[in-house]
């Protein structure tokens, strides 16, 4: 059970802890153990219609015509949803909070970007029915060449996946192609060292595999709203996604969820409401669409894959001099969440290690392979994966024990990190040494001596002199804006004089400028 | 399409429905009879979210064909409380917080009542054997293990 080590820090704790170290009984539990718990799944409604998708069947084509002809007459069919009943059918989730440039369609019109992306949907009595009638839609494809490798998308000349972004790299503040960390002279640091080790780790996309699948029921309510039933890990913020899509006031729904059987990040997409909502609004009747296992497995956004390379620079007696990062972030068709998950990669950099020169390239970047999204702690740890793999061999390459490599590296309270931030309250040191002890790792006594509030600030709180990279000269970016900040863009003009104040964007009305420091919104 | 005429026990009350050729009973069970307990997790025999105990015996309803079950047996875990008191499973479950999500809980305690009724004291192995066939994507197994062994000890000391 948990053990809380009270002797480490404990000056600086007030111990009066009410909660901390005590097992609290879990406000579902009684629900849970007697299978009365409410999924969305378990609603079931009179007249409920179930929806079904037509999913593509190539990675990448041109969809050149959508036969549904002999679909409408099957049996059981109520109505069949295509791209351009959806009446805003372009979004990207982040665009709740002005991040990002909508890039995906509810429904392909012109052209797919993945295999599995969803085309047509069909509204039928039951399932069987929606899924027999799926098979009489008649799709004409053109196929385009298809890019499935991050380095590959970047290359000059590759297949355009996503045209709102041409280069196939998510665009941060209009101008920016990658997340960029610099901090001292890492090719000096690298000729100066001992040892130089250069690594390529390459991870896969990850299903979260919930036991429940991804899924939700809507029906029209008494009142002209919507009461949506629903397996999303992000109630609010999928009721506003719904409510871009499909260009209602954020009212219409009443969203009921919060009983979740697993998500893990698999279910912040937003991926069935809109359908369901708007099946719903075109029948009149309840509506429930819900992902089978093996749209679940094989279609459901993964954790994205990462390609990171690390080179680093160490010196004979272990300390590590130069540390230089190049990571892809495979996005897959469209942004969802990567565009924040590779500001968290970057964020990351170079690890818990005070290093003196550290650099850092990370991009999101855009492939025909299913759109990633969030899961547990995504793009932060892959990062750690390659950069703890990386410690452990040089590691080895020096001679040194893992353990007290990492005591040696580990920031100290007061250094100065890559980020320009000091450290605080740093704990790695004693993190290590409790595991060591755990573990029974024989570690020396000056690392089991080691502290992180010793030997820490000083020159390592310097911020060394940091060459600047060259640029082509670019156009002055203009504020980052998406279709759902429906203010009007500000002026670019110069105001005519007399000078009033220069024009400002009007600030939206959702709050976005609150979460301006998370994403690196461009702010005035 | 013809419908078929079934009748059994459910929970311990006879039950009768018509239900589609091919239907199966996790299908049966929720939208037929309404019993929301066993869940859909797979729909493949792989995840054992759907398990319930026919004539005693643990089965995966959604592979079960609906009209096998005709004449038989069919418990769920909206069977298994005393009344309003906690099946000594749950109330293990509950205080050793082996439920997350909660989702394939209902499945596992199936499972878990199945050992516990051919065999009141397993071993830790053959508990979790017991429940090899039940996915906990949370992946809280451990606590899940302890709970049976913890509800087999709470049997003991009642015997």
């Amino acid at each position: 059970m948990l053990e809380l080590r009270k002797d480490i820090f404990a000056d600086e704790r007030d111990d009066n802890l009410k909660e901390i170290g005590k097992g609290t009984q879990r406000q579902d539990m009684l629900g849970h153990v007697t299978g009365t718990s409410t999924y969305f799944d378990d609603h079931k409604l009179q007249g409920m219609l179930h929806l079904k998708v037509v999913r593509s069947t190539h990675a990448h084509a041109r969809l050149r015509r959508i036969d549904t002809s002999e679909a409408e007459r099957a049996a059981g069919v109520r109505r069949i949803i295509r791209g351009s009943d959806v009446p805003r059918n372009l979004n990207t989730l982040l665009s709740l909070i002005n991040f990002g440039k909508d890039d995906e369609p509810s429904l392909a019109v012109d052209k797919v970007r993945y295999k599995g992306e969803p085309i047509v949907a069909i509204v039928a009595d039951s399932p069987r029915e929606a899924y027999e009638a799926i098979a009489k839609v008649r799709i004409d494809y053109e196929p385009l060449s298809a890019v499935l490798d991050v380095e590959d998308a970047l290359k000059p000349g590759a297949p355009v996946v996503n045209e709102t972004y041409p280069k196939n790299a998510f665009i941060y503040h209009d101008i920016y192609d990658h997340q960029k960390l610099r901090f001292g002279d890492v090719e000096r640091g690298l000729a100066a060292a001992d040892h130089v080790l250069e690594q390529r780790y390459q991870m896969s996309p990850i299903e979260h595999a919930p036991t429940e699948t991804n899924g939700s029921i809507a029906a029209p309510d008494t009142n002209g709203r919507y009461i949506v039933y629903t397996s999303t890990q992000a109630l609010f913020f999928s009721l506003d996604t719904c409510a871009k899509i499909l260009d209602v006031p954020s009212n219409t729904f009443h969203f009921i969820g919060g009983t979740v059987g697993g998500g893990f990040g698999g279910k912040v997409d937003t991926l069935t409401e809109p359908l369901s909502i708007l099946g719903a609004m075109l029948t009149g009747r309840p509506v429930r669409y819900v992902f089978g296992r093996e749209e679940e497995m094989q279609y459901g956004p993964p954790r994205g894959a990462e390609r990171i390379y690390i080179k680093d620079g160490v010196m004979r007696d272990g300390r590590i001099v130069a540390r230089k990062i190049r990571a892809y972030f495979d996005s897959g068709a469209y942004t969802r969440l990567s565009s924040y998950a590779a500001v968290k990669c970057a964020a990351h950099l170079p690890g818990p290690y005070t290093i003196p020169n550290v650099y850092g390239d990370v991009y999101c970047v855009f492939t025909n392979r299913t759109p990633a999204t969030a899961m547990r702690g995504f793009g932060v740890t892959a990062m750690d994966f390659a950069i703890e793999c990386q410690m452990d061999k040089l590691a080895h390459l020096v001679g040194m024990d893992p353990m007290e490599f990492r005591i040696l590296n580990a920031y100290r309270d007061g250094d100065m990190k890559a980020h320009r931030r000091e450290a605080k309250n740093c704990a790695l040191i004693e993190c290590v040494q409790v595991a060591a002890e755990k573990a029974k790792w024989p570690i020396r006594e000056d690392f089991k001596r080691a502290s992180s509030r010793k030997e820490g600030g000083g020159s390592r709180a310097a911020i060394p002199p940091t060459p600047r990279d060259s640029y082509a000269p670019v156009a002055t970016p203009s504020q980052q804006r998406t279709t759902y900040d429906r203010a009007p863009a500000a002026s670019r003009e110069p105001p005519p004089p007399p000078p009033p104040p220069p024009p400002r964007p009007q600030a939206p009305s959702h709050g976005a400028a609150r979460f301006s420091s998370v994403f690196g919104t461009r702010r005035r | 399409m013809a419908k078929t005429a079934l009748q059994f026990r459910h929970n311990g009350r006879d039950v009768a429905i018509f239900v589609d050729g091919g239907t199966n009973l996790l299908v049966a069970l929720r939208e037929l009879i309404g019993d929301m307990t066993p869940k859909f997790g797979c729909g493949q025999g792989g995840c054992g979210a759907c398990s319930v105990l026919i004539d005693g015996e643990l089965h995966l309803s959604c592979l079960t064909l609906a009209e096998t079950v005709a004449g038989r047996s069919v418990e769920t875990l909206d069977g298994i409380k005393d009344g309003p008191s906690l099946h000594p499973l749950q109330r293990a479950f509950a205080d050793n917080f082996a439920a997350q999500c909660g989702y394939c809980t209902p499945g596992i305690l199936m499972a878990a009542k199945a050992l516990l009724d051919r065999n009141p004291q397993p071993s830790r192995a053959e508990v979790v054997e017991a429940i090899s066939g039940n996915i906990c994507r949370c992946t809280g197994y451990e606590p899940i293990i302890n709970a049976v062994l913890a509800a087999a000890s709470v049997g003991r000391a009642r015997a």
